[in-house]
């Protein structure tokens, strides 16, 4: 009698024990979703405005159009939503891009190394002094390439905690994940100044301001 | 007449592009005109009289892959400095839909403006975007040329309109003369092979598999190898006793090119497809090389139908070995081919070209006062 009273204790409790641990690894999952939703949102909203930029006739034409197919080729990666992250499913929509391995990743890291040949002219921030709209302008790019970065570090801060949640025994042995794929990290480069220029050190410099 | 080309590529980096530029300008120059290029490159580099330096070139991505190009203001105020230095009565950019120094030249010029399109791009979603930015610079071009049929297509289907198609130059006088490379063409004979090795419509297999069959028949026979492409792999493909027989030189400079064509009894083009024009062969024709050529269309065309060298059913080794067979057998047969060679080159000679290029100039030149520069 007492054996069938404890082995009915010790049940209810492993299943109070994994019913916990399931909860959290769903909490897990839906900050993942979240982060990458703000992720997207970040992403989408910073090749708006460089789009925008390219447009606005602020900048000469090669310039524009430098920025313009980099916004272009991001815009494309972001509609196709192929091989999001980790760079395992293939090219990155109708790009028109180096394809391959990458996905969304390559022509995001495109774009912010034509952001900063834009940004890194001597003087560029000069140039435009003084012309309507361009501080406001730069000044939006900037931010939302500041935007980048955070939503970026905050997705892959998830991501590390959802794969290392899901890598314990128990949570493999009862497959209390489902068959939601294992998250991959978003790999691109998103600082604006590169290794060597001024600025750099800082997470998000301010080359505008 | 006053000419400013433009080069979008830096002048220090070799390209076909930059190449036709330079060419060009010569030929210009031997023409008697006055021109000047703007090329970006190091303030430090040395460069031709004839080329002003617009600053370094940045390497950023474009268009897939990276490129170095020059763009922004500073770019555009050294262009308008040459532009208003220089007073020409025409303007002739290159690869205006490159993001650099032509579409800025386009973009703070006012007057008679001609444009080379060199690179057949398919049309992409990426142009689709850009073409708002690139129209108003571009549609101030008052004539246009295309280096190949592919080019011009390119042209029409981005922008519209039509374009002149005026084919590459090759610098005849430059392959004209040269000493053969020590040893070489050699009392056996020697074959020759400019080209990838690892590029299979350029036909490197069907050449060795001819070889093989003219090798077991002359002893002495040899074949000269260059261009790029791993020389351990090439040779790992011919049979172990032919390798000593098989000399691979690999990617070699310009003045041991031209040694090349002047080293071997025939030169071998065995190539499968995809030549536009094949500038291979009209440079060994312009060395005055004994040339057996596939029967392209592109081949047959500059070969004017076999007359200026022999051409092959394309990809028969057999044939290919036949033919070659024939001209080492007749020494009289080469000498008739060089000669016949030498002559049909001559319409590619750059002063020909540079003088059709002339044409163009002159078609835009009345048309409008000399170039101005646009307060931008």
């Amino acid at each position: 009698m007492i054996d069938a009273i404890v082995v009915v204790v010790v049940v209810a409790m492993l299943g109070v024990y994994v019913s916990w641990r399931a909860g959290r690894l769903d909490r897990l999952h839906a900050r993942l979703e979240a982060r990458r939703a703000a992720l997207d949102v970040a992403l989408v909203r910073r090749s708006s405005v460089a789009l925008e930029l390219a447009s606005s006739g602020l900048l000469d034409p090669a310039t524009s159009l430098l920025l313009a197919s980099a916004a272009h080729d991001a815009r494309s990666a972001q509609n196709g939503q192929a091989g999001w992250g980790g760079g395992h499913g293939g090219r990155g929509g109708q790009n028109g891009g180096p394809g391959g391995e990458g996905g969304q990743e390559l022509p995001e890291s495109d774009l912010t190394r034509a952001l900063r040949a834009v940004f890194g002219q001597p003087g560029f921030r000069d140039s435009l002094n003084g012309t309507e709209g361009a501080e406001e302008l730069l000044t939006e790019l900037e931010g939302a390439a500041h935007q980048v970065f955070l939503a970026r570090k905050f997705y892959n801060d998830a991501v590390a905690a959802t794969r290392a949640a899901r890598r314990t025994p128990l949570v493999r042995l009862l497959r209390l994940a489902g068959g939601a794929p294992l998250p991959d990290f978003f790999e691109i480069e998103d600082s604006l100044v590169g290794t060597g220029e001024a600025g750099q050190g800082a997470d998000m410099p301010h080359l505008t301001g | 007449m006053r000419v400013g080309l433009v080069c979008p590529y830096t002048w220090d980096v070799p390209g076909g592009v930059q190449e036709h530029i330079m060419n060009l300008a010569e030929a210009l120059i031997d023409l008697g005109h006055h021109v000047s290029v703007i090329s970006p490159a190091d303030d430090d580099t040395p460069l031709p009289g004839y080329v002003v330096p617009a600053g370094r070139a940045v390497p950023v991505p474009y268009n897939g892959s990276v490129a170095r190009l020059a763009f922004g203001f500073l770019s555009a105020s050294r262009v308008k400095r040459w532009l208003k230095e220089g007073s020409f009565d025409v303007l002739h950019v290159h690869e205006p839909a490159a993001p650099s120094l032509s579409l800025l030249a386009c973009w703070v010029a006012d007057g008679p403006i001609v444009a080379t399109v060199h690179t057949a791009i398919p049309r992409s979603r990426a142009m689709h975007a850009a073409e708002p930015i690139l129209q108003s610079a571009l549609e101030k071009i008052s004539g246009r040329i295309a280096v190949s049929e592919a080019a011009r297509t390119t042209l029409v289907e981005h922008f519209g309109g039509d374009a002149v198609l005026i084919p590459n130059g090759v610098p005849v006088q430059k392959f004209e003369k040269a000493d053969p490379l020590p040893g070489w063409p050699g009392p056996g004979g020697a074959l020759g092979f400019l080209g990838r090795m690892d590029e299979p419509r350029k036909g490197f297999a069907i050449l060795l598999r001819a070889f093989e069959m003219l090798a077991a028949e002359r002893p002495g026979l040899r074949l000269l190898v260059a261009g790029h492409g791993d020389a351990h792999e090439a040779l790992a493909r011919a049979p172990a006793a032919l390798r000593d027989r098989i000399v691979v030189l690999g990617q070699v400079s310009d003045a041991d090119k031209v040694r090349v064509y002047h080293s071997v009894d025939v030169f071998c083009a065995p190539n499968t497809g995809g030549e536009s024009f094949g500038i291979v062969l009209a440079e060994a024709m312009a060395a005055g090389a004994p040339i057996v050529a596939s029967d392209l269309d592109a081949f047959r065309q500059v070969l004017r139908r076999g007359e200026a060298g022999e051409l092959f059913p394309t990809g028969n080794a057999a044939e290919l070995a036949a033919a070659a067979r024939r001209l080492l057998d007749q020494p009289e047969l080469r000498a008739g081919l060089s000669a016949a060679a030498s002559a049909a080159v001559r319409a590619y000679d750059w002063p020909i070209v540079a003088r059709d290029v002339v044409r163009v100039y002159e078609a835009v030149v009345p048309a409008a006062g000399p170039v101005a520069v646009l307060p931008r």
